[in-house]
């Protein structure tokens, strides 16, 4: 079922429209994968609409390059086309289907959702913990564990990554069968793997030469990709973190806050602090970016997810930092909020283009070696 | 034409320029950039909105570079000697020998002088018509190019001032004292670049050339190269130099806009397809030779027929053998229902097809060569890839004669001078592009060319007008 506004659905329209105008004109073959996958077809279905608009990274060259770009009459504007074309695919494909509503006035939506997560943890340990605990300074093993359960503390993250999962399985399914994308085997995953770890398709030029992508006016620069870069890597060992902290945890015994110079607490630390400069980095660049590339559509989405990205590393490099002063219980409340929030938001956020978009470059990798 | 809210002009008559280059293409911008590096100050004058500067530059793909091995951007070789052949080629000799010369040698210095501005090329092998070999593809297109070369131009000091058409130029003797704008200001400089294209979007002009058959022209360009500076050069005594009526012109898609339709509205089709025009009636070996190669002729051929229009027709295993076109065919299950949409005889187009489709050989076509599968008994004969249009649903583009660019200019000299009715050359008048091509394409086009003429020239034409101002900055000192 579909339930975004229709008078909103038509960027598939839009997509096939300029599609065809490009199909006829390829000027810009070289700078992506979008336009190799074009070139691939004649007709553009929803599904090679949607399977197209995942593939692109909004990145701009092709609009200051485009011949027909406005105030030519063909209009044809295929960064904030395509960026529409996306929001409306996660909207079609996601799960619980009534959540495609989520992705209308999303940026909207996740900043209230992770507010309400946000207040509700701390209005709950403040009322549940009794103040001496709470204002209280905690040193050693176990520490975060005498203000919240250990069950707790990861067992409410554990239930929404269940449904978390469940949503982005679901997703992926959607996405996969209605593009009609084929499994290429081992040497597309690798492939598709490569491309989502290098972000070769942000390097505005299919023959590798990397000179960049267009920054805030037509000349290439690198800038958005390694604040992705190291968003998207910081992210990682963040999460490198929690999984070895768990380790710790269950295999070894040992209970959080572990020190300083622990495997956790090193891995979190650096990569909470490559996730910060990233997300601020993301932020800083999507702000001075061309506003005729940008799509209002999407710009809400966009902050509020590198804003809580943002915010869950910075409060986490925080508890760090207060983690034996009397502030541990407010900023731990802050973090989890901001933690569990997130996790919450996950399928009904940004988070979703990095599924859809190795789905899409898996389904690449394999049509690039059929043809 | 394309409009922004540009409600105040700097006053730049205030500053005596060194050179004032008029016309921001490729053979402008190449100019203004050579003067600059050579220490001039330099003003470019461009009658076009910042997004839609570089008129028919805006609009292209490639150049066409000598080369004598393969580099990262062209494949294998392609020798001066056989660059000149198949320039003699297409010209039939309508050329002036030397200055080819000179513009197919300095052809192999463009892409290495454009990269280092920061022009980005597609790598060698890429390119979808396989030109490969003889030419080099910008990364994006000309748009891209030009968004490059006007980063660097900025960067070293040059002042580009958009939306400033030049009305006149003001020439004594065959010395420009003065450049009349739009906007009432008038400019000057010790030397003066023109770079503004040609005629091809002026109608009235083309017309007495081509009658009024030129009413029904598209233009697949910029409106903006009307020709203005051109008619100036010409009419301060400027030798001018090739036919009124030699043009670059291909068939397009008849929807395509008056204006500014670009390389999208092509058509790919003819090959495969039986072309006729108003009355239902064939008039040209649709399958002479690849269509590369023919392509640039079908303009003339539509515009030689009723009210300058045809229709291509196919049927649906003709349709999938070419690259999609951006408007969508017209379609329908039977030859007369097509024949009612395009606004043909249903009667004559039905007996048209009959008769082709009768005069077809047997057996499928091959399109990789030519396969000398012709009708017989058809006049004209159609020579290659011969299938009867059979398979419904069918599919028809109507064609209109759509122009690039013109060729008549003025006469140039090897430093880009251009040349006065007696022979010598203008004190401080320059060409490059467009307004010169003549001198090199008499008639006939190679895919390429113009861009290379332009860049060639532009180079020239900088270097020689910094070089006479220099020297007489020299002789003054002394
Ligand atoms: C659709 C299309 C595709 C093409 N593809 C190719 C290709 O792939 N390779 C190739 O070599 N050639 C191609 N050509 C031809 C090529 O465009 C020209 O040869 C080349 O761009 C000419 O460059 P130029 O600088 O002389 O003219 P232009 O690029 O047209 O620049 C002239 C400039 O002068 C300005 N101007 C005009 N009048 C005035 C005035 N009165 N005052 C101020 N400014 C003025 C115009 O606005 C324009 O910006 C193509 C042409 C078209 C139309
Ligand atoms: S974006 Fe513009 S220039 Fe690029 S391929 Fe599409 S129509 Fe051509
Ligand atoms: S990735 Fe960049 S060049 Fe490719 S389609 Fe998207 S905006 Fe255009």
């Amino acid at each position: 079922m579909r339930l975004i506004d229709i008078a909103e659905a038509d960027a598939h329209e839009e997509t096939r429209r300029i599609m065809q105008i490009c199909n006829a004109c390829r000027y810009c073959e070289g700078f992506c994968a979008v336009f190799p996958a074009m070139e691939r077809r004649r007709t553009f279905t929803e599904g090679d609409t949607a399977y197209l608009a995942n593939l692109c990274h909004n990145c701009g060259a092709c609009y200051h390059a485009c011949q027909y770009a406005p105030p030519h009459e063909f209009g044809v504007n295929v960064p904030q086309t395509l960026s529409e074309r996306r929001v409306e695919t996660y909207a079609d494909y996601a799960w619980p289907p009534v959540m495609s509503q989520a992705f209308q006035k999303n940026g909207f939506l996740t900043t209230l959702i992770v507010s309400l997560v946000l207040g509700l943890c701390v209005a709950g340990m403040l009322i549940l913990i009794s103040p001496h605990l709470f204002w209280g300074i905690h040193l050693g093993e176990g520490a975060f564990y005498t203000l919240v359960p250990h069950t707790v503390m990861a067992g409410i993250p554990l239930i929404i990554s269940a449904f978390v999962l469940v949503s982005f399985v679901m997703g992926w399914r959607g996405y996969w069968h209605h593009t009609g994308a084929k499994w290429g085997g081992m040497a597309s995953l690798l492939d598709a793997m490569s491309a989502s770890a290098n972000l070769r398709n942000l390097g505005g030029n299919n023959a590798g030469t990397n000179e960049g992508c267009p920054g805030p006016d037509d000349r290439p620069a690198n800038a958005r990709k390694y604040y992705h870069h190291l968003t998207f890597y910081g992210f990682m060992l963040c999460f490198a973190s929690t999984s070895t902290g768990t380790i710790y945890h269950y295999l070894l015994g040992r209970e959080a806050p572990y020190g300083y110079f622990s495997l956790p607490v090193l891995l979190g630390t650096v990569g909470g602090v490559i996730l910060c400069i990233g997300t601020a980095g993301l932020w800083y660049e999507k702000q001075r970016m061309d506003e005729r590339v940008k799509s209002l559509k999407t710009l809400g989405m966009d902050y509020a997810f590198i804003g809580i990205l943002f915010a869950v590393s910075f409060t986490g490099l925080l508890l760090l930092g207060v983690r034996e002063t009397s502030f541990m219980g407010l900023t731990l409340a802050i973090h989890l909020g901001f933690v569990y929030g997130f996790f919450l938001i996950l399928p009904f956020s940004k988070f979703v283009h990095g599924i859809y978009r190795f789905a899409a470059l898996l389904a690449d990798a394999n049509e690039r070696k059929q043809s | 034409m394309y409009t922004e809210n540009k409600t105040s002009f700097p006053d730049l008559s205030e500053t005596a320029w060194d050179i004032i280059v008029i016309g921001a293409g490729n053979a402008g911008i190449c100019a203004a950039i050579t003067a600059a590096e050579a220490g001039c100050s330099v003003l470019v004058i461009e009658a076009a909105p910042k997004d839609m500067r570089g008129g028919n530059t805006r609009h292209t793909r490639n150049l066409r570079a000598m080369h004598d091995e393969p580099t990262d951007i062209l494949t294998d070789a392609y020798s001066f000697e056989e660059y000149f052949d198949d320039l003699m080629r297409v010209t039939k000799g309508v050329t002036n020998k030397e200055l080819a010369e000179l513009t197919l040698r300095k052809s192999s210095d463009l892409t290495g002088w454009l990269t280092d501005r920061g022009v980005r090329f597609q790598p060698a092998l890429s390119g979808t018509l396989n030109l490969g070999r003889t030419n080099a593809f910008f990364l994006g297109g000309g748009r891209a190019l030009l968004n490059s070369l006007c980063h660097h131009a900025e960067k070293i000091g040059i002042i580009i001032s958009y939306q400033t058409p030049v009305t006149e130029l003001i020439i004594e003797d065959g010395f420009c004292t003065a450049v009349k704008l739009e906007n009432g200001q008038s400019v000057s400089a010790k030397n003066v670049i023109t770079t503004a294209g040609g005629f091809e979007a002026n109608l009235d002009w083309l017309a007495e050339g081509w009658g009024d058959s030129a009413k029904n022209f598209l233009v697949r360009g910029t409106p903006y190269n009307k020709g203005i500076i051109l008619r100036s050069l010409l009419d301060g005594g400027a030798q001018s130099v090739g036919e009124l009526d030699q043009c670059h012109a291909v068939a397009i898609d008849a929807r395509a806009p008056k204006y500014d339709g670009g390389i999208a509205s092509r058509i790919d089709g003819v090959p495969f397809s039986m072309v006729v025009n108003k009355h239902a009636e064939r008039f040209y070996d649709e399958g002479e030779d690849f269509w590369p190669k023919r392509y640039a002729i079908w303009g003339r051929l539509v515009a030689g027929q009723p009210d300058q229009i045809a229709y291509s027709l196919l049927d649906s295993t003709g349709v999938d053998r070419f690259m999609p076109s951006v408007f969508t065919p017209i379609i329908d299950d039977t030859i007369e229902g097509l024949a009612d949409k395009l606004g043909l005889d249903p009667v004559a187009t039905r007996k048209a097809v009959d008769d082709f489709n009768a005069a077809c050989p047997d057996g499928p076509i091959d399109q990789s060569i030519l396969d000398n599968k012709a009708t017989s008994g058809l006049s004209p004969e159609k020579t290659n890839w011969a299938a009867p249009i059979a398979n419904p649903p069918f599919y028809g583009f109507p064609l209109r004669p759509g122009i690039t660019f013109t060729y008549m200019g003025v006469e140039v000299n090897d430093r880009a001078q251009i040349l006065m009715q007696d022979g010598k050359p203008m004190a401080n008048l320059f060409a490059s592009g467009e307004i010169m091509a003549g001198n090199i394409l008499g008639q006939g086009y190679l895919a390429g060319i113009g861009m290379t003429i332009g860049a060639v020239f532009g180079l020239i034409a900088g270097a020689e007008a910094a070089r006479t101002l220099n020297s007489t900055a020299q002789e003054n000192k002394q």
